[in-house]
């Protein structure tokens, strides 16, 4: 408590001031969410279609990102784990790491991607799926948000910032 | 032992007093070893708790000889009104090959592992050395033939953004931060972008038309600064490469890329790009980076005598050395495309 107000006392001595914020985003208020696909906080879908789930990044993420110049994806048979990195996509001089909203093993890769990764921007979730999945723990799709849920969540992401 | 321990790095914490309607209290480290300066910590306050103490260091590059540096810094008061003494640090410059992939590695290691915030200045690399972005392609870039024949290193780094040639006039800054150290910052390219340059534009405060275009820093229309990001989870990276001074002969190994920004207007490299020491002297503009970051953050000082080193875990780096065998299947790849060979 003391450090804090040390800390106000300087800021206020110093002018130090947050009044100008150039770097906040100014992206879109409203991105498409669609209805019937699970999603993560780090703006990943899901779609699970019997023993398959397709996965991709959302229109949300896509919006924010920037054109998609390259996306880095991996090998059919490899595995995927709840929460971890499995590939890439680059825009705007930046590499942002795409996470895995479940574990599973890989069963197809979207080989389109690496001629095509705009599609990623114009049909994130169609043309732009990046793999295939078959969940090891269906249960991990419970905990992943519905389409309401994602809504709100990206809303208040942005009003937050 | 492996080199990166033998490399000293001073270690600034930059601690940042932010006051909005929520306070935080965040901090920087910036170190300095042999070629290498700065290191960064921010404290974070979260609901009005401090979690993490506040550490600081501010150095001060006396000079440079052609063997060594030395390091030093007036240190301000801490928090409860002591004076932290002065450190010192000398090291002999990094003449050791590779240097430059060996920071490479540890930015990646610290984006990939580390909890905290850091800002690294490098002051230069030695050799000429050409460093890709994440999906480069050599034949596209590259006059690989000029390459092989002169045996330039060639780098793939683990951010994206295009492809330059450093030397050791080049300075290179990175900040490495965790996404909720800076208040009101969404960790997207464009506004860690907007931010970086918002920083920078404190450093250059209205010399020479500075400003972010296209993701170039520049100096009007000419660019003497690139920029790169790598975005994690919970952390990125922002790190540029400032053209303090460049020889003209190594432009002779880049091509015109197919993807410049649209206000290069197709312009050769020599009348694209311009020289940050024809603005700025280089101590000036170190000095006034480090005293930027302090109208955002607060300073202290703290040494480490190593940070990571990549052998002694199990993290492996992304970022390599592309092999001359490599360079050449490119090159003969196109070659076989443009014969119409299958």
């Amino acid at each position: 408590m003391a450090l804090r107000m040390w800390a106000s006392s300087t800021a206020n001595a110093l002018k130090i001031s947050c009044a100008s914020k150039p770097y906040l985003s100014l992206s879109r208020c409203f991105s498409t969410v669609l209805d019937g696909l699970k999603y993560a906080e780090s703006h990943e879908w899901v779609k699970h279609e019997g023993s398959v789930a397709t996965i991709g990044i959302t229109d949300h993420a896509q919006d924010h990102l920037g054109e998609v110049v390259f996306v880095e994806l991996p090998e059919p048979g490899g595995s995927v784990s709840k929460g971890k990195g499995f590939g890439a996509v680059e825009s705007v001089k930046a590499t942002s790491d795409i996470n895995s909203p479940i574990s599973g093993e890989i069963v197809e890769v979207n080989s389109k991607l690496s001629e095509a990764p705009g599609m990623i921007n114009s049909s994130p979730y169609e043309e732009g799926w990046m793999i295939k999945v078959k969940p090891s723990s269906p249960s991990e799709l419970e905990s992943l948000m519905g389409s309401k849920e994602y809504t709100k969540f990206c809303e208040e992401e942005d009003a937050s910032h | 032992m492996p080199a990166c321990i033998h490399e000293l790095f001073v270690e600034f914490i930059v601690s940042v007093y932010h006051r909005h309607h929520h306070t935080y209290m965040h901090a920087f480290g910036i170190g300095l070893t042999g070629l290498v300066v700065a290191l960064g910590y921010l404290m974070k306050q979260k609901n009005h708790h401090i979690s993490l103490p506040l550490q600081l260091l501010l150095p001060r590059r006396f000079g440079i000889t052609d063997s060594s540096f030395y390091v030093c810094g007036p240190a301000l008061k801490d928090i409860k009104g002591k004076s932290p003494s002065l450190k010192f640090e000398r090291r002999k410059k990094n003449t050791r090959p590779g240097i430059l992939v060996r920071q490479l590695h540890i930015e990646e290691q610290l984006l990939r592992t580390s909890s905290e915030n850091w800002c690294i200045i490098n002051d230069g690399t030695n050799d000429p050395t050409i460093v890709m972005g994440f999906s480069g392609k050599p034949a596209e870039l590259l006059e690989i033939e000029s390459v092989l024949h002169d045996q330039v290193p060639v780098i793939r780094r683990f951010t994206g953004g295009g492809t330059v040639i450093v030397d050791h006039q080049t300075i290179f800054v990175t900040f490495i931060c965790n996404k909720e150290t800076v208040p009101d910052l969404q960790p997207y390219p464009r506004p860690i972008m907007s931010w970086s340059s918002s920083l920078y534009s404190k450093v250059f405060g209205g010399i020479g038309d500075f400003h972010l275009r296209e993701n170039d820093y520049v100096f009007g229309n000419h660019k003497f600064g690139g920029n790169a990001q790598s975005i994690t989870k919970n952390k990125w990276i922002h790190h540029t490469s400032f053209l303090w001074d460049f020889d003209v002969r190594n432009m002779a190994y880049l091509k015109l890329p197919k993807l410049a920004p649209a206000y290069r207007s197709a312009r050769g490299h020599l009348d694209f790009i311009c020289r940050l020491k024809d603005y700025m002297p280089r101590s000036t503009f170190i000095d006034k980076t480090v005293e930027a970051a302090g109208t955002q953050f607060s300073l202290r000082s703290l040494e480490l005598e190593a940070v990571v080193t990549c052998s002694e875990t199990e993290f492996r780096p992304s970022t390599r050395f592309l092999t001359n065998e490599e360079l050449a299947a490119a090159a003969a790849a196109v070659s076989e495309q443009q014969l119409g060979l299958p």
